[in-house]
């Protein structure tokens, strides 16, 4: 049950931490023992095989653009079972909750379980799944040796591991915000949450916020400044291209959320009052401001698997893309545009009607490049040999479901209509059909046509193919129904129902929910099968789908250095033109390799930052002061590690460059 | 086709050295003891205009008071921009004057839409607020 106000104690030593804070629910209990059995496992996995120093030295610490890449992907796997989890509890819960029955969640819990699910799903898993990749992939496209600030990544990934950190917390010690994922006051001020929900939401999302707006910052100048000579922008693969706008957006849009969420902060820690009912304050700018950044989040999280389909369906279909540079200005059209729409979210609260209409019509224009989009990917595939890979049935199945999402979203464009579908189901099938059908399905895509790079072998197909039906199937059983139940006006978040009529309908939705845990069962399973028959799915040749560009231009997994000689580009399709005109590896003479060494100190500062974030949400000044300290002076300590770089002797390059000599030899190429 | 990699290592060697040599001016400009003066000076003329008239009661119309305030700050941001970091639209092959652009284009956007909504929605929303009273005009 939810904790009153007047419970709120607050001690010098541990702030507001006391008993109350453990949850009072035997499912949080059921749950604890579960994560503590299986994490107390994990520590003597560790321990019995004797890991730890070879996580510490070879991933913690690591600068390496694709050991970060990796990391911010396990991450975002991790978190989205917990995510998941979430989803499948609300199913169950809106699935039983008719004719009287409260269903077995309470409303405390419930409503702490949607929070959870939205700022899970969108922080930590599309936002690090799709940092993650880019990490891994633009270096290697651009043919560049690493991004251009490498301690800085490791860093950030670091940043959003202690907002996950947080977020997963708040589960066991105090609770979740009880808000919604975007938390707009007055519910979320002080007055109407008073306990630590929300300030568990603040304090997860500034510390994470650090890590995203510091690697948007990075790669933004990676893409721009460590290019291979000849790639001009024109020439830049078409993944880079939709990174580098995605980039500019997050470097754009997250000081927003960040500014958001400090007055929100300051309302809720020291009395001001931006955000509260009076004294002058107004809820509609927390809902404005915080849509500024929201409306370009969600194309930040899609145009780069944007570019993911772009790639796939240039390989599987062995032809250049169809319209390269419309493909580019869309992509810019979009950045541009997702500036101009952010009132679609709030249409309902009170604008006028040339408001309502302007941003009625910016969203129904957004609309034209995604569909010059879609066209370019049909007109590419047309009178192709489509080989259908994996990763291409992913396409396929993006192209289908998110034109029903895309013509939905217009539907809810029109102001009108959005009066009467607002905060209804409708809206949730809506942006669960653009963000599962676009963004999960290219990055499901991405994983399996990327795997071979990272890892040097395939993923098992037969599995993948499991997991891609159920989740294909299961998605639109499980939110179909929901369109349904939007149209007849069942608003979002509700724990309880009254019409018995409705209930068929949820319990189809919660029947797609469990096609969905079996899909997502398969992929995990697909990994472990992979990895213990990974000599049978070996790749020897670095180019497992016959690519286009510079990522397959080296051995999978691919060296440190990535390139031992730096690449060339000439035009569009970098690797495709050197396979074409029979390119030979070159014998150069190799040079010592300058590379980033690695460090502690991201794990440190960002452990600190979590530290304090952790204090400032149970108000523990005192360690909040001495944490803050923390950041500070370790920050300044590494500045003073002069042991920041190394070179790989030029034997040890040619050693590898020889041994990957005899590899292609052997695969026969 | 001979090794057209390794001829790429010795184009970025060029350019590596094209950046570091003499044409060093060209793309980074330091600024000189000048041009920080002037930039220091200007910046104190401009705080201390807007901090007087707030001090001083401001003037008749808070309108015009907020705008004198604001309008300085912008002036303010352009010298700290032009003095401080240099920008200018030669500046690492235009990128800087480009990332300047899209700057101020969003937010144009983002002020001006912001101020546009808001008003509609205090308007329509709100009629209990006066806005009168707080001399912004309504």
């Amino acid at each position: 049950m939810a904790i009153s106000a007047d419970d709120i104690q607050t001690t010098f030593l541990l702030g507001r931490l006391d008993w109350h804070a453990i949850p009072q629910d035997p499912i949080v209990w059921a749950t604890f023992v579960v994560v503590a059995i299986g994490g107390v496992a994990m520590l003597w996995m560790l321990h019995k095989y004797r890991l730890w120093s070879w996580l510490w030295t070879e991933w913690f610490t690591s600068v390496d653009h694709k050991k970060i890449g990796i990391m911010y992907i396990v991450l975002a796997l991790v978190m989205f079972v917990r995510g998941f989890a979430d989803a499948i509890m609300m199913r169950l819960q809106q699935a039983i909750a008719f004719n009287g029955s409260e269903g077995y969640l309470n409303a405390h819990h419930y409503d702490q379980v949607f929070s959870a699910h939205g700022v899970i799903m969108i922080f930590f898993v599309a936002m690090p799944f799709v940092t993650g990749l880019m990490n891994y992939v633009v270096p290697l496209q651009i043919g560049a040796r690493d991004v251009s600030f490498p301690f800085l990544n490791n860093f950030s990934f670091w940043m959003t591991v202690g907002g996950a950190v947080l977020t997963m917390m708040s589960l066991f010690v105090g609770e979740f915000a009880q808000t919604g994922w975007l938390a707009f006051p007055p519910l979320s001020g002080l007055g109407y949450s008073p306990y630590v929900g929300v300030d568990y939401y603040i304090w997860g999302l500034q510390v994470a916020g650090v890590g995203t707006t510091l690697s948007g910052i990075n790669l933004l100048v990676t893409i721009i400044k460590m290019r291979a000579p000849g790639m001009t922008m024109m020439r830049m693969p078409i993944f880079t291209w939709t990174a580098l706008c995605t980039n500019i957006l997050i470097v754009a849009s997250f000081p927003v959320l960040t500014a958001t969420l400090v007055l929100l902060t300051l309302d809720r820690y020291v009395g001001t009052n931006f955000f509260t009912n009076d004294l002058g304050g107004n809820a509609m700018m927390y809902v404005n401001l915080i849509w500024i950044w929201g409306h370009p989040e969600v194309y930040i999280l899609i145009l780069p698997l944007f570019g993911v389909y772009s790639e796939v369906v240039a390989t599987f279909t062995g032809k250049r893309l169809f319209g390269y540079t419309s493909m580019v200005y869309a992509t810019v059209c979009i950045t541009i545009l997702s500036y101009l729409v952010w009132l679609h979210h709030f249409f309902t609260m009170g604008s006028g009607a040339s408001v309502n209409s302007f941003f009625g019509i910016t969203t129904m224009i957004i609309s034209v490049p995604t569909g010059a989009k879609i066209f370019n990917w049909l007109f590419t595939m047309y009178r192709s040999r489509i080989r259908f890979e994996l990763p291409m049935m992913w396409t396929i199945a993006f192209m289908l479901t998110f034109v029903i999402g895309g013509m939905t979203g217009v539907l809810l464009a029109v102001p009108p209509a959005d009066f009467v579908l607002h905060n209804s189901l409708f809206l949730v099938a809506h942006f669960h059909n653009v963000i599962i059908g676009g963004v999960l399905f290219g990055l499901f895509a991405a994983v399996y046509y990327w795997w071979p790079k990272a890892f040097g072998f395939r993923l098992d197909p037969w599995w993948g193919k499991v997991s891609f039906w159920f989740w294909v199937v299961g998605f639109w059983t499980a939110f179909a129904p929901l369109y349904i139940l939007g149209l007849m006006g069942v608003t979002r978040r509700m724990r309880v129902f009254d019409d018995p009529s409705l209930q068929i309908w949820f319990i189809i939705a919660a029947f797609g929910a469990v096609l969905i845990a079996i899909g997502i069962a398969a992929m995990f399973i697909q990994f472990g099968v992979s990895i213990m028959r990974r000599d049978r799915l070996r790749d020897e040749t670095g180019d497992p789908w016959d690519g286009r560009t510079l990522e397959w231009a080296t051995s999978s997994p691919p060296p440190a250095y990535n390139f031992a000689l730096t690449p060339v580009s000439h035009g569009l399709d970098t690797w495709w033109d050197m396979k074409r005109y029979g390119q030979t590896r070159p014998r150069a003479t190799y040079v010592p390799i300058h590379m980033p060494r690695n460090t502690g100190a991201g794990v440190v500062i960002a452990g600190f930052a979590t530290i304090c974030g952790f204090a400032l949400v149970w108000y523990i000044w005192w360690l909040a002061v001495l944490s803050f300290a923390g950041v500070v002076a370790a920050s300044i300590l590494h500045t003073f590690n002069y042991a920041r770089d190394y070179h790989i002797p030029a034997e040890e390059v040619r050693a590898t460059e020889d041994a990957r000599d005899r590899q292609l030899a052997s695969a026969g190429v | 086709m001979p090794s057209i990699q390794a001829e790429g290592d010795k184009h970025h060697a060029e350019r590596r050295a094209e950046a570091h040599g003499d044409h060093h001016e060209d793309s980074h400009d330091h600024g000189s003891v000048r041009s920080y003066m002037t930039g220091f000076v200007l910046s104190v003329v401009l705080t201390a205009i807007p901090f007087a008239v707030v001090m001083g009661g401001g003037f008749e119309s808070r309108l015009l008071t907020a705008a004198v305030v604001v309008g300085l700050a912008v002036v303010q941001i352009l010298v700290h921009m032009v003095y401080f970091l240099h920008m200018n639209t030669r500046s690492d092959e235009g990128w800087t004057m480009m990332a300047l652009i899209f700057t101020v284009v969003i937010l144009v956007i983002v002020l001006a839409g912001s101020l546009w909504v808001m008003y509609h929605m205090n308007t329509n929303m709100m009629p209990q607020m006066d806005h009168e009273a707080l001399g912004l005009g309504s």
